[in-house]
């Protein structure tokens, strides 16, 4: 590097350019967080769905799966999982919830397996609930089509 | 008598020693899930994948704060030319650290996750249960105690001592790690809002703070391998920094395409995340550089081995492979695919796990009373396993890649319908997964011969 550029103008650069950089992110970020009503589905977000999130997390269902494309990739995506397996359609859904839910482990010898995690019907709804939620928040249209 | 300049660079020692103890950890949970990825049902009962996964990144991420710790109690008091404030509370904290991360991680083999969220009374104050961030509350609780005497300590140390641009990037860039750490408590009903905050620890630890941290080190490595100018080296060192957090802070937005946020983050996150590999390419000019500019020949090869390769292997992994999935309309077809985990992979080990083991490189012989390096024989091992576990970790990064490629082409590109499933494209992609464990079990041979390096005949003068 030229000796004309000395460490004092490195070291300007480096604070004047981050504090900068740094104040323009929080201003999105602030910007952002006023837009994202009209679009992460909050109206929607009822005590179930609050239940059903926090189930998501006490059984670290993000260790195998990804939920629209963040957490594990062992298993499905399951941000979409309402529209892959219930069409859409709340009560097909939780039919379908209740029913895998409770067939896990499938023990199929060699295939990769889901543990049962011994929830009640209540919480299966939940769940259920959540991932309704989750499928119909406003996510610019991710992922590219329904097998998530 | 050790051959150190500060007698309480000593407490270091602890620290490398158990990062390297859990390293071994993190890599033998990694095969048992490479393991479960081609024959799903192994293990399943005792270890289901979501515990080995937990068991493997937790790991991973406490033996780097391990590492940056001892990296820290060790270049800190040799820059500021003092002794550390206080040695018995880095050993302190060392044991409070050590036992909370031991407890944490039988607690996630011992029972199942739920039983842990519910003992821990995470209901209180929920934050468990995300990735990366599944500690539960009060070992996070913990880990920011420990990081406010850890940096009491260092400020301390800088206070009384000279104050050298190193000292002040790394303890910016360490306290910037608590800082975002914080945003771990952060965890709304809401999971848009959970999913953007969570981001605020991830992305700007490994493509912001933490950056300052490997630089900080790397040039101290530099100075006192190669000889070369104070001067020089600061200078570099603002440079890199500053185009780190210019392009870093912003490209944050790469992950908010999908997010129920605003589509000018597609826009934002695509520039600023695309200029990102600027500071690794440049920490890979300046690296190679200083060493052709050396002053002196530094006996200990090993050490300047791993500084360069630290900077070669962190600008392909997060440079390169980064660049490759980081604009929004490749993103679209990419994101959360095994191209992803191909870049984690070789980024966290090119950047940070290497610039650990740069550090320890350095400083082990010293603390241990060998002098300026380790017998020939040692060193010889040592850049044996560099090289096997550098090697391995770019063939599992190609073999990731392969099947990120093939998934994304069967599974993501058509349409819905004409897609396959999930579950169907993974059967496909069985080769790849096969090939990637293979690597694995190089990656573990070349930490064993790595390991062994520590081990020698030759007598120290301690
Ligand atoms: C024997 C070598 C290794 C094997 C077989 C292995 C295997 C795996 C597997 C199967 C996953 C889970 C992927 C998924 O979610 O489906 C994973 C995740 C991860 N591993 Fe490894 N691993 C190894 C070594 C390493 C090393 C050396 C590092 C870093 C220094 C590392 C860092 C990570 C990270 C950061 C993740 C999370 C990736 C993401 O979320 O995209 N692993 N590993
Ligand atoms: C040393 C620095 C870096 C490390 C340790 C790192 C590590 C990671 C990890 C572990 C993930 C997966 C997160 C998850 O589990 O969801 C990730 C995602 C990502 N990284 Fe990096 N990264 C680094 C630098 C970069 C750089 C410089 C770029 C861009 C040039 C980049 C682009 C991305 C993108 C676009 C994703 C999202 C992938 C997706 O959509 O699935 N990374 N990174
Ligand atoms: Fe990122």
């Amino acid at each position: 590097m030229s000796e004309s550029f000395t460490k004092g103008m490195a070291r300007n650069i480096y604070y004047g350019g981050s504090v900068f950089f740094f104040l323009i992110f929080l201003s999105l970020t602030f910007h952002t967080t006023k837009e994202m009503p009209e679009r992460d589905n909050r109206v929607n977000l009822s005590e179930s769905v609050a239940r059903g999130k926090a189930l998501w997390e006490d059984n670290n269902c993000v260790g195998c799966h990804s939920l629209i494309g963040e957490g594990a990739y062992f298993a499905p995506e399951l941000g979409n999982v309402y529209v892959r397996r219930g069409g859409g359609n709340i009560e097909t859904f939780k039919g379908f919830m209740q029913g895998w839910m409770k067939a896990q482990p499938l023990n199929i010898p060699g295939r990769r397996q889901m543990p049962n995690f011994h929830l009640n019907d209540q919480q299966i709804d939940d769940l259920a609930e959540f991932l309704k939620f989750t499928a119909e928040m406003d996510v610019n249209d991710w992922p590219p089509n329904d097998e998530g | 008598m050790s051959t150190l300049k500060y007698q309480s660079q000593a407490v270091a020692k602890p620290y490398f020693v158990f990062a390297l103890i859990l390293f071994v950890g993190q890599i033998l949970f990694g095969l048992i899930m490479g393991m479960q990825y081609v024959v799903g049902d192994f293990l399943a009962g005792a270890i289901p994948f979501n515990v080995a996964r937990m068991v493997h990144t937790n790991l991973l991420i406490v033996w780097l704060l391990f590492g940056f710790m001892g990296a820290a109690y060790y270049l800190v008091p040799e820059e500021a030319e003092t002794e550390l404030h206080s040695p018995k509370l880095a050993i302190a904290l060392f044991w409070i650290f050590a036992a909370a991360g031991v407890l944490t991680i039988l607690g996630y083999l011992l029972v199942p996750y739920s039983t842990l969220a519910h003992i821990t009374g995470n209901e209180y104050l929920p934050t468990m249960g995300r990735e990366f961030l599944e500690q539960p509350t009060i070992t996070k609780i913990g880990i920011v105690v420990v990081a406010l005497g850890f940096l009491y300590n260092l400020g301390m140390t800088i206070l009384k001592g000279r104050k050298t641009a190193i000292n002040m990037v790394l303890l910016t860039g360490l306290v910037g790690l608590a800082v975002f750490f914080l945003f771990s408590f952060y965890n709304p009903a809401n999971i848009a809002l959970d999913k953007y905050f969570w981001w605020f620890v991830v992305h700007l630890w490994v493509e912001g703070v933490w950056e300052l941290i490997m630089g900080a080190i790397l040039a101290f490595i530099l100075i006192k391998t190669t000889g070369v100018d104070r001067e020089v080296i600061e200078k570099w060192l603002y440079v890199i920094i500053a185009m780190a957090l210019i392009t870093g802070i912003l490209g944050t937005g790469h992950h908010f395409y999908w997010l129920a946020t605003p589509e000018y983050w597609q826009w934002v996150g695509s520039i600023f995340s695309a200029m990102e590999p600027l500071p690794f390419f440049a920490m890979v000019l300046y690296a190679f550089n200083m060493v052709n500019r050396r002053r002196r020949e530094h006996p200990n090869k090993a050490a300047t081995l791993w500084a360069l390769g630290t900077a070669v292997m962190a600008f392909l992994g997060a440079g390169v492979w980064g660049f490759l999935h980081t604009l929004a309309p490749v993103n679209f077809y990419t994101h959360g695919s095994q191209i992803t985990a191909a870049h984690g992979h070789m980024a966290f080990y090119g950047a940070y796990a290497m610039i650990v083991m740069t550090i320890i490189s350095y400083a082990m012989p010293k603390i241990r009373g060998f002098g300026e390096a380790m017998p020939n024989s040692a060193q010889v091992r040592e850049m044996w396993g560099f090289w096997l576990m550098t090697i391995a970790m770019v063939f599992i990064t190609l073999f990731l890649t392969g099947a990120g490629v093939l998934q994304v082409w069967l599974q993501r590109l058509p349409e819905t319908g004409e897609a396959l499933s999930f579950m169907a494209t993974q059967e496909k992609l069985t080769i790849f997964y096969w090939l990637r464990e293979i690597a694995g079990v190089f990656f573990l041979i070349g930490l064993i011969c790595y390991l062994t390096s520590f081990f020698t005949k030759e007598k120290a003068q301690a």
